[in-house]
Formats: C-alpha cells, sequence, structure tokens
C-alpha cells in the first residue's frame, strides 16, 4: 500500500512539475495545488498506513493510526488554502493591470 | 609610555579638530598652520628617542585592544621604526609647510585636504610603530584608503578619479594578498608579534606554508611600492595635488613595502625565492622605471617614473642584503650587510631629493601654469632658486657629487658587483647580468635627471607658450625645498652623522643576527679609484652623449608599441573582466521564471539523487506494507486519470474540475486511512479552491489558442519525470529505513492529559497548540492580502473614474 502511495505521490509531484514550468500563471497556480496533494498524501504516507482505526479514543481497538501526521496534514491544508487564494488572487490582479497571464510577458524589465 | 599613543594618535585626534578650525579661523589663518604642530611636535618627540636607540635600546608599549583575542596595539620603536618615523613627521612638516603655499585658502576645500593628510600620516606612524601582525594591516589598508582621498582630492575632475580608483584597485589587491601571507606567518609562529617570530625563526623556516607566506607578504609589499608590474598606479596617482604626490608617492606611502620588506628579512631573507623575488624584481623595476621616464613629456609623470625606478633601486639592495642572513656572520655576511645599509641610505636619500624635486615641479606648475616638458624651457633666468634647487635634486638623483645620491650610487654599485661574485643561488652563472642592469638602468637615469633639468630650466625661453606671467616663487613656498636641498648637500659631506645614529641602528633592526659594534659601516665620499667610480664615469660619459643626441633616438623610445604597455594590458583586463561578468550574469540570469524554475529543480534532481547513489540510499524494505485492496487501485488510477486530466486539459474550466475531483479523491484516501478531522477539511477547503478558481476563471479573458494547451517541451518532461521519480525513490528509501518508535503512544493519552477523545484535535489545540495559532495568523494574513489586493485596485479604478 505504501509503495503504492509512494508511487502516485511521484506521478502526481511529476505532473505537478510539469505544471509549474509551464507559461500560463492559472497553471502554474494548478501545478502547485496538485503538488500540494502529493506532499500531503507523502506526508500520511510516512505516518504508516491501515495499522489501526481512526484516532479517537472512544472507539475501542487495539490500536489508532499515527496522528501527529494528521494533525501536520490539516495544519498544511490550511496554509494551502491560504496560499493558493492569495495567489489566485495576485493572478487576477496581474492579469487586470498587465493584460496578460503569459508569465514570459510578465518579466520585468532590463533595467527596474 | 603613554605619551607614544597620544603621539602615533594625535593626527586623528587633530583630524577630527580641523572642520572646526577651518570653520572658525580659516577666514583669518590658513588652516595648514595650525595643522603643522601636529607633525613637528611628533618630530621633536621622536628625535629625543634617537641617542636611546642609537646606543641598540628598543622601546616596547602594548595599549590592551581585544584582549582575548590576542589583539593589542603593541608599539614598538627600534631604528627602522624611528627612520620611517622620522622621514614622515620631518617630510610630513615641510610638505605642510609647501602646501599652505600651495593650495589656495580661498578656492580650495582645506579641511577636507588636512583632514586626508593627518588620516594618513596617523596610519603611517601606526604602520612603522606596529609589532602587531593584524594591527598592522589595519593602519596599512588605513593608508591605502586615505590615499585614495587624496588623490581624488579634485574629484570633480575624471582624471583624478579614475587615478583613485586604480590605486586603490591595485593597492588593496596587494593588501589582502598580504593579509593572507600574515595569516600563514600568524599560524606558523603561534603569535601575532613580528619579534617573537623572529625569535621563533627555526620553526618557520622548515614549515610547509613558508613559501607560499612568503609570496602573498611580497605581493602586498610590491603593489605598495608600486614595483614592476604593479607600479602602473603611481604615475596616475599624480593627479593628486603635487604636496601630495611629493609626500605620499614619494617619500612615504610608497616605502611602505620597502619597510615591509625590511621588516620581513629576518624571517624570510635566507631563502633563495625571497632573494630572487626582492633583488630580481628590483632591478626589473629599477630598469623599466628608467626607461619608461625617458618617455614621459609631464613632468611629473617623469617623476613618478622616476620614483618607481629608484624603489627598485632599494629594493633590489634590500634583495642583495638578505643575502647576509644566508652567510650569517663573517666576512661574507658584513659584505652583504653593507648592501641592506646602501638600501636605507638611499632610502633616506630619496626621501630628501625626491620630496624636493616633486615641491619644484609644484612650483613650476603653479607659476607658469604648465608642466608639459613641450611648453617649458629657459627659466632659469626667471627662477634662479628653483633652477638652484631642482640642479641639486636632479644631480643627485642623477648621482653625481657633490650630493647624496652620489654616495648611495656608489654603494649600490659596490652591492651588485658583489653580488655577482657570490656563487650562490645560480648567481654564478647569470650573477653578471645584476652590474649590466644596474649600470644601463643608471645611464637612464642619467638621461632623464637631465632632460628634467635642462629641458625645463635650460634652452629658450619661451613666454608666449606659458598661460601666467611666469616669476620666482613666494619665499613660503621655497622653504621646504630649500631645506630639502641643503640636507641633500649636508648628507654628501657629513653621511656618517646620519649613519651613525639613524641608519645604524635600523640595519640592527633588518639584520639583528649580525653582530657589529654600531659604527662598523663607513660612508667615504672618496674611496679610491675603483671599479665602482669607473662606472660612474661610464655613466656620465655615456649619458652625456645620449642627452646631447637625444633628439635622433628619443623618438624610438616614445613610440612604444601599445600592446606593450602595462597600462594597456590593466585597461584590458578591468573592462575584461566587466564585460565577462556581464555577458555571464545576462546569460542566466534572463528573467524568465521558467528558467529559473528550471534551474532549482535541476539542482534539487542533481543534488538529492546523486547523493542518493553516491551513498548506496537506493535499498528498499517493503515488508511492513499493508495489503492493497482493490479501492485503492480504483481510486489510485482514477487519481491518475484527474491529473493527466489536468495537464493535458485544453479547456481550463476542465483543468479546474479535474483539479477539483483530484482533491476529492484525496479526501477519499484520508477516509481511507482512518483519517476523519482530514478528510471533512480537505473536502472543505477542497470546494472553497475550486470556487476561487472558478471565480477567477470567470475574470480571466478568452485566451489565445496558441497557450490555451500547454506546448511540449522536452526539458519540462525530462524535469519533471526526473522530480518524480526522485521523490519517489527517496521516499521509499525513507519509508524502508525506521529507524526509531513513533512518539504516537505519548498522544494516545489525550484524555489523561488533556481531557480530549479526539488526539488530532488535542494535538492542534493543546500539545502543539503554538502551530494552530500561527496558521491562524497565516491564514488571516492571507485574508488580508486578498482584501488589500482587491480593496487598491478599486481604488485605483475610482481615481480613474474622478479623473
Amino acid at each position: 500500500m505504501e509503495t503504492l502511495i509512494v508511487i502516485l505521490v511521484g506521478i502526481l509531484i511529476s505532473i505537478g512539475t510539469y505544471l509549474i514550468l509551464s507559461k500560463q500563471f492559472l497553471r502554474i497556480v494548478l501545478g502547485t495545488s496538485i503538488v500540494g496533494h502529493a506532499v500531503n498524501l507523502l506526508l500520511i504516507t510516512s505516518g504508516g498506513l491501515k495499522t489501526g482505526s481512526a484516532p479517537l479514543l472512544g472507539e475501542k481497538t487495539a490500536g489508532f493510526t499515527d496522528a501527529i501526521p494528521q494533525a501536520l496534514i490539516l495544519t498544511a491544508i490550511v496554509i494551502n488554502f491560504a496560499v493558493t487564494a492569495l495567489v489566485l488572487v495576485l493572478c487576477y490582479r496581474a492579469y487586470q493591470n498587465f493584460g496578460t497571464d503569459d508569465m514570459e510577458q510578465l518579466r520585468g524589465s532590463e533595467h527596474e | 609610555m603613554i605619551t607614544l599613543y597620544i603621539f602615533i594618535f594625535l593626527p586623528f585626534i587633530f583630524a577630527l579638530l580641523v572642520p572646526f578650525l577651518y570653520k572658525h579661523l580659516n577666514r583669518r589663518a590658513h588652516t595648514g598652520w595650525f595643522v603643522l604642530l601636529v607633525p613637528l611636535s611628533i618630530f621633536i618627540y621622536l628625535v629625543r628617542y634617537i641617542p636611546d636607540v642609537a646606543s641598540g635600546a628598543t622601546f616596547e608599549y602594548t595599549l590592551s585592544w581585544i584582549p582575548t583575542f590576542g589583539i593589542n596595539i603593541t608599539s614598538y620603536i627600534d631604528g627602522l621604526g624611528l627612520l620611517f618615523g622620522l622621514l614622515i613627521t620631518g617630510v610630513g612638516s615641510l610638505v605642510i609647510i609647501y602646501s599652505i603655499f600651495y593650495m589656495s585658502k580661498v578656492r580650495e576645500a582645506l579641511h577636507n585636504f588636512y583632514i586626508y593628510l593627518l588620516m594618513f600620516m596617523g596610519a603611517m606612524l601606526g604602520l612603522v610603530f606596529s609589532d602587531h601582525l593584524l594591527v598592522l594591516y589595519g593602519f596599512w589598508e588605513l593608508t591605502s584608503v586615505s590615499s585614495f582621498l587624496l588623490i581624488a582630492y579634485w574629484y570633480e575632475r575624471k582624471g583624478s578619479r579614475q587615478g583613485a580608483l586604480k590605486a586603490m584597485m591595485i593597492t588593496v589587491f596587494g593588501g589582502f594578498g598580504m593579509l593572507a601571507g600574515f595569516i600563514m606567518l600568524i599560524m606558523m609562529g603561534d603569535t601575532y608579534s613580528i619579534r617573537e617570530i623572529i625569535a621563533n625563526i627555526d620553526v618557520i623556516q622548515g614549515h610547509a606554508l613558508f613559501i607560499p607566506a612568503l609570496l602573498c607578504i611580497l605581493l602586498g609589499a610590491f603593489t605598495k611600492s608600486a614595483q614592476f608590474p604593479f607600479g602602473i598606479w603611481l604615475p596616475d596617482a599624480m593627479e593628486a595635488p603635487t604636496p601630495v604626490s611629493s609626500y605620499l608617492h614619494s617619500a612615504t606611502m610608497v616605502k611602505a613595502g620597502i619597510y615591509l620588506v625590511a621588516r620581513m628579512t629576518p624571517v624570510f631573507g635566507g631563502s633563495p625565492v625571497w632573494f630572487w623575488l626582492v633583488a630580481g624584481i628590483g632591478l626589473i623595476t629599477l630598469l623599466y622605471g628608467s626607461l619608461t621616464a625617458l618617455r614621459q613629456t609631464d613632468l611629473k609623470a617623469l617623476l613618478a617614473y622616476s620614483t618607481i625606478s629608484q624603489l627598485g633601486l632599494i629594493m633590489s639592495l634590500l634583495g642583495i642584503g638578505s643575502l647576509a642572513v644566508y652567510f650569517g656572520p663573517g666576512e661574507s655576511g658584513t659584505v652583504f650587510t653593507v648592501a641592506t645599509f646602501a638600501a636605507l641610505f638611499h632610502l633616506f636619500n630619496h626621501s630628501t631629493f625626491k620630496g624636493s624635486l616633486f615641491m619644484v615641479v609644484g612650483i613650476i606648475d603653479h607659476e607658469t601654469g604648465r608642466r608639459d616638458i613641450r611648453y617649458l624651457g629657459g627659466l632659469m633666468q626667471v627662477m634662479p632658486i628653483t633652477f638652484t634647487i631642482a640642479l641639486v635634486g636632479g644631480l643627485s638623483m642623477a648621482g653625481l657629487p657633490p650630493f647624496n645620491g652620489f654616495l648611495s650610487k656608489e654603494m649600490f654599485f659596490a652591492a651588485v658587483n658583489d653580488v655577482s661574485q657570490a656563487g650562490i643561488f645560480g648567481l654564478s652563472k647569470i650573477g653578471m647580468l645584476f652590474p649590466i642592469i644596474a649600470w644601463v638602468a643608471s645611464i637612464f637615469t642619467f638621461v632623464y635627471c637631465m632632460i628634467f633639468i635642462f629641458k625645463t630650466f635650460g634652452g629658450v625661453y619661451r613666454p608666449e607658450k606659458l598661460t601666467r606671467k611666469v616669476h620666482e616663487a613666494p619665499l613660503g613656498m621655497l622653504i621646504s625645498p630649500i631645506i630639502l636641498g641643503l640636507l641633500v648637500v649636508f648628507i654628501f659631506f657629513f653621511p656618517n652623522v646620519l649613519g651613525k645614529y639613524i641608519l645604524t641602528p635600523a640595519l640592527t633592526s633588518i639584520l639583528p643576527m649580525m653582530p657589529f659594534t654600531p659604527y662598523d659601516v663607513k660612508i667615504s665620499a672618496w674611496h679610491g679609484l675603483n671599479l665602482e667610480l669607473l662606472m660612474t664615469f661610464g655613466v656620465i660619459a655615456i649619458g652625456f652623449i645620449l642627452f646631447k643626441t637625444a633628439k635622433r633616438w628619443i623618438h624610438i623610445v616614445r613610440s612604444y608599441p601599445q600592446g606593450l604597455m602595462l597600462n594597456h594590458w590593466y585597461n584590458q583586463g578591468v573592462s575584461g573582466t566587466e564585460r565577462l561578468s556581464a555577458s555571464l550574469t545576462n546569460r542566466y540570469m534572463t528573467g524568465s521564471l521558467r528558467h529559473y524554475l528550471i534551474y532549482i529543480f535541476s539542482f534539487f534532481v542533481l543534488l538529492l539523487l546523486g547523493s542518493l547513489l553516491l551513498f548506496h540510499g537506493i535499498q528498499f524494505d517493503f515488508s511492513n506494507n499493508a495489503a492493497i485492496s482493490i479501492y485503492d487501485i480504483g481510486l489510485v488510477i482514477a487519481m491518475i486519470i484527474a491529473s493527466l486530466t489536468v495537464l493535458l486539459a485544453s479547456n481550463r474550466i476542465l483543468a479546474i474540475v479535474a483539479l477539483g475531483a483530484l482533491g476529492y479523491m484525496v479526501s477519499m484516501f484520508f477516509v481511507i486511512f482512518r483519517a476523519p478531522d482530514l478528510a471533512l477539511t480537505q473536502m472543505v477547503v477542497e470546494t472553497v479552491t475550486t470556487v476561487l478558481f472558478l471565480l477567477c476563471f470567470y475574470h480571466l479573458p478568452k485566451l489565445k489558442k496558441s497557450i490555451d494547451r500547454i506546448p511540449f517541451k522536452l526539458t519540462n518532461l525530462i524535469i519533471s519525470v526526473a522530480m518524480g521519480l526522485t521523490v519517489t525513490l527517496l521516499a521509499l528509501a525513507a519509508n524502508g529505513h525506521k529507524l526509531f518508535e513513533p512518539i504516537t503512544a505519548f498522544f494516545e493519552n489525550a484524555y489523561e492529559l488533556a481531557g480530549a477523545k479526539n488526539i488530532v484535535n488535542a494535538i492542534l489545540v493543546d500539545f502543539r497548540g503554538f502551530d494552530t495559532m500561527l496558521e491562524i495568523s497565516v491564514l488571516t494574513i492571507a485574508g488580508l492580502g486578498v482584501y488589500i489586493l482587491v480593496h487598491q485596485r478599486s481604488k485605483r479604478r475610482e481615481q480613474r473614474e474622478t479623473e
């Protein structure tokens, strides 16, 4: 199971990187979102998968899954969301101001 | 004891007062009069040391600076330091008197001038009295900085700025080399003190760093003392006011390198590398400087090259003198001790006559408005006193009796004749070159001295070529050169007074191992009809013929090819380096985000994959893997399809929807992985994110087809596949190597410790609540950012509407 998820993470990161390397601002944002998902999956995988029940003490079971990666991911999701929102608005503003969302055209001029 | 420090730091302290004096008293009196007190009082103070030092005493005082690192300002007065100290303050006093009459009270920014000059004087004094290597280096750089400021004193002139920059670049380059050399020396000797290093000389001489330290320190000395090929800054430094040229670039600063070589002779003296570099480069500089001086038509440039040449002479004498360390006490040793003595003697003589010559040029410049020999001539009748001084200085430089230059030149010839007979360090083969080069260079020296004197003062007087009405200089301007000129003659007749009281103690500090009585070395004006005297006759005869026939051959020297000039190479080097770095930077700093990302990703892949392969990190252990169910495989396939859709979608709404699908499937995985809180959050966040994307999509305009679909790029493909591969390999390797038990067990006591049944929430708000607080701040800041971004825009729109 871990190996399968890790391979999935690799594929997601490849696709995300390819998107990040593209010209369009929006695609770069899409790419970072995909990389974000991949990293969250990697985090939870590194804690070990399916070895116990959900980390709720009410359940009478032998063991729980690792709760620390879950807490970390929860924080990561929220931060990811905040950053994505900001970057999206930035993308939208950049388009409003410059009339393009092509990164090659948005590059700074030589003597600034 | 403390008085010494007061006197060393007096120039700095006084420099602070200069602006006030200038502001309040300049209308009544020239600021220079007040400044004059400083070198004069230090000079008198130092003179008091002469009897003690002459009888062999030395003085050492330590002022604590950074005691924990062993860095203290240790002042050490011995013969060598005292010789330099007297030169600095003595010539300094004369130069200040001269500058009072040279620098106009009305037109010039005198406060700047005297602050820089005092800074320089203090730095020079600190340099020659320092026993601590790092403190010495500090003062060394301070002389570079203050020299830079003085050269660019008329900063509105382009030539001044360029000359200052060049001098700064070259001397600081050498200074850094010297610092490296000092640090090596400190490492070898395990002490900062020069005297302790000399005392531990046996440890140092066998050390592996001995030669590197030697080379680095010589680099510093050669750049400062304008030796070949670093001398090119000195002629450009002639853009400085003449008092500065006279003081810094003939009498004091350029001798800092000489001082360093003399100071380090007991450490490095016995080695053949030292001998060949110091004596060899010195001789080359001597020849190069005298030959190049012939080409100059500008009087100051001529004197600059002549300074280079004379410094080469002193340097080569020091190199020859270092053989005394090799031979040790004995007959041969004594012969070369005399060479060192000659170096010190000429050092002193050069300061006297070159100082006066520069002042003469300053007077000519000041009174005629010209310093190009092609316009000058016949000034003998108009300026008789100036002519007399120039004659004394010039003939002394040429090495004629009855002037002190004659004595030191005779001793120089004696030294080069002796060294050709030494028969060590390969001298038996090419030792003959020493007297030949010295002799040829002396002929050139004689010729340019004649040109200097007789092209300026002899010949026809042509007032129409000069910009001012010429008359003799005011007396005040003549005082200093007259004093120096009198010294030139005085030393010729009574050389042994100087030798006994000042030069012999200095010799003892350069060659402490030579056990000679203080009055060993006698200078005699008439030493019998010998080879040296014959060489001098030859110099005069051939030099005279060359001077008389100068019109026929001078154009050969002047039409020196451009490609052979050191300045040409320096300029090419500087502009070439600038061009190279500009083109290099422009090549990789393209301004394109994609390029930068490619660099970052490539380095990530190269570093991580490289170290994985290098340290055999690719070892996998699948034994702890959980079982795979059919749902998992289905989900994985669906996720890959979703993400590929994001990648390949030509329609952006499809990409956004596919991204949303991907997010929901991640939350499905969280369900499978028993993470209910994650699943919930992921679901909500994904929904909001998708809405945001759609919002953005709505505002984005219809795009051109060309960028609608991602253009295929092989580089991007390779890099992204490599990135995925790296992450996968790393994660697999890491999963197989769990070294310690996780600490989750502690958090499973959430109910006892925190009263919570949901472990994840207990971690978030109780065990690790600090993270959560900051995460809330992140969200707040992002919210504010979004608000401001949107709000600002509407403001601008409002502005536009009102306009």
